[in-house]
């Protein structure tokens, strides 16, 4: 990289010319080029092809033979429905119990450090050790929940919840909930602390009480984060794979099979490549869908 | 404040929910914890007890020396390759994403349009599309089940999100310290090195922690990536032995699984304040 050098600049000078951002730019833009888009372009395509492990196979292109595979393929149906429901429930129930634990820890309460922790813990874990401790917790003997419905006298304290078909959804959603805590409280606490004081001061001094305060103050200033991070929560738990693998490997039956866990199975259990970027791109279809919502929500609110 | 204003009994109602919280967030890890402390005698009792009856530090002698997995890797060899395969992700992606996330922060044009929406639309694919071309590409280059082709997926897929936060801390140092010292008559590299460096130092290194923990915790790649025994990273080791698993063994699982967790916890706890701040500057106002 030739710089001139001496000689006092002007202050246009000082501006990253077209050729020095290009130069700094190639160190990341090669691996991501390589790595990143051109396989991802390829694994689109892949999709449309009957591609199958395994050496010397010959791949062709097919058109849409994998999606019409697809629909008529029950199993690939359930998964989505798992998918969208898990995605939806985990998505809601994390945003409601994080909104709520954001506004707490904006207040100041005592020994609040010691919830922000905790809320953090899930976010340095990895899901596969999340996974294991919440088998721990679920243990139909040796665990926490049943032992605690036993002694409350509640009924349930016999079920073993990660292979019993009504309730592994439920008790996966649970677990779901449980390790997304901290992205999603961290963004809204961020959110809440944004908002002035003066706002809400001004609506107290006017007799404003705290539930009113919140409908028409807090949450229309916090729409922007609240829309950004839930489209990311949906996208994210809709793509999601290591924590069911752990709980349920997708069972009983294909009672908590999302989507990501059919695709592998698909890709490298059976080697049906095509079939997997097939599904793949079905997932896209499907948080493509979810986007197109939410920044449409988005630009009704810019445009209003 | 508004809020001292307020009844007492709004106060008394935070605090219990504050406490329901911290229970809802703190008793999987209290029973982890627990269970890890128990003998195999406690551990098939019909009722188990939060606080364990007899402490032993047995399932951790267990999860150090007894061989837990698949053949006979250790959790000490597992927590190696993990070691390997993690720092040497950090520190690719971290030199890699660096110049290009100081382009993204400081240009306003086309390209740094174009990398923050490739940075945010690189969140929304499913990773089944991506992994099955790399594992053809790799393939071809005899790289599968071998650490440095799992480094190389890691690298790609850490850099999006290293890149939004290396340029959010980059966007942090005033432009005027820049302009000043170009003015005077420094390149643009000195300027690189000897004002920009020192002041994104604590960023840097914040960023390649949260690399290397992102790494350290990753499971799907490396069970697309990685068949032999002896490459298995610590995730791997820990969900197959949760195939082998008798009610037994739930001590030593235990052990192991926090033992896994403690090198990124500590790392969490050190980066934490920083990694929020960095992550939300951007985020929030934009």
């Amino acid at each position: 990289m030739r710089i001139g050098r001496g000689g006092p600049r002007s202050r246009a000078g000082v501006a990253l010319s077209g050729r020095e951002a290009f130069l700094l730019l190639i160190p990341a833009m090669v691996p991501i080029l390589v790595l990143s888009v051109a396989p991802l372009v390829r694994g689109i395509y892949l999709g449309f092809t009957d591609s199958r492990a395994g050496f010397g196979v010959k791949t062709s292109y097919i058109g849409l033979e994998n999606f019409r595979r697809l629909i008529h393929d029950s199993l690939f149906v359930n998964s989505f429905k798992i998918g969208l429901i898990w995605a939806g429930a985990v998505t809601f129930i994390q945003f409601c119990l994080a909104l709520g634990l954001a506004l707490l820890l904006s207040q100041p309460l005592r020994a609040r450090w010691l919830a922000r922790s905790l809320a953090l813990v899930p976010w340095a874990m990895p899901p596969v050790v999340v996974g294991i401790m919440w088998k721990l917790v679920f243990q139909p003997q040796a665990g926490v929940i049943n032992e605690l419905l036993y002694r409350a006298h509640l009924p349930g304290s016999n079920i073993d919840w990660l292979s019993d078909f009504t309730w592994a959804l439920p008790a996966v959603i649970l677990v779901g909930v449980w390790a997304g805590m901290p992205q999603t409280t961290v963004a809204l606490l961020a959110g809440v602390q944004s908002i002035s004081d003066d706002l809400q001061e001004a609506a107290a001094v006017d007799g404003a009480t705290t539930l009113q305060r919140f409908w028409t103050i807090t949450l229309p200033q916090l729409r922007p984060v609240i829309v950004a991070i839930v489209t990311l929560d949906l996208i994210w738990n809709f793509n999601s794979f290591g924590l069911v693998y752990v709980l349920t490997l997708g069972g009983p039956g294909h009672a908590t099979e999302l989507p990501m866990l059919f695709a592998y199975d698909q890709a490298f259990k059976f080697g049906a490549f095509g079939y997997a970027a097939a599904l793949g791109d079905a997932m896209v279809l499907v948080i493509a869908t979810i986007l197109v919502f939410t920044i449409r929500g988005r630009l009704k609110d810019v445009t209003r | 404040m508004i809020v001292s204003s307020r009844p007492k009994t709004t106060r008394t109602f935070q605090y219990a929910a504050l406490v329901g919280y911290m229970l809802f967030l703190a008793f999987p890890l209290l029973w982890l914890l627990s269970v890890s402390f128990k003998g195999p005698r406690e551990l098939v009792e019909l009722h188990p007890h939060l606080i364990p009856t007899e402490w032993t530090l047995a399932n951790y002698h267990d999860a150090l020396h007894g061989d837990i997995g698949i053949g006979d890797v250790t959790l000490l060899h597992a927590a190696w390759n993990s070691t390997k395969v993690a720092g040497l992700t950090a520190i690719l992606t971290t030199l890699v994403g660096l110049p290009a996330a100081y382009v993204l922060a400081r240009t306003s044009g086309f390209i740094s349009k174009l990398g923050l929406g490739w940075i945010l639309l690189s969140q929304m694919f499913p990773l089944i599309l991506i992994i099955i071309p790399l594992f053809l590409l790799l393939r071809d280059l005899h790289l599968t089940d071998s650490h440095a082709g799992l480094v190389f997926v890691y690298v790609v897929w850490t850099l999006p999100f290293i890149l939004w936060m290396l340029q959010s801390y980059v966007r942090g140092i005033p432009r005027d310290l820049e302009e000043a010292a170009m003015v005077d008559g420094a390149t643009r590299l000195t300027v690189l090195r000897t004002v920009i460096a020192p002041l994104l130092a604590p960023g840097i290194v914040v960023t390649a922690l949260f690399a290397f923990i992102t790494a350290w915790n990753e499971f799907f790649l490396a069970l697309v990536l990685l068949q032999s025994p002896n490459l298995t990273t610590l995730p791997l080791l820990l969900a197959r032995f949760v195939g082998v698993e008798g009610i037994v063994r739930l001590g030593p699982l235990a052990a192991s699984a926090l033992l896994a967790t403690l090198p990124s916890l500590i790392l969490f706890t050190v980066i934490q304040r920083w990694l929020t701040r960095g992550l939300m500057s951007g985020a929030v106002k934009g």
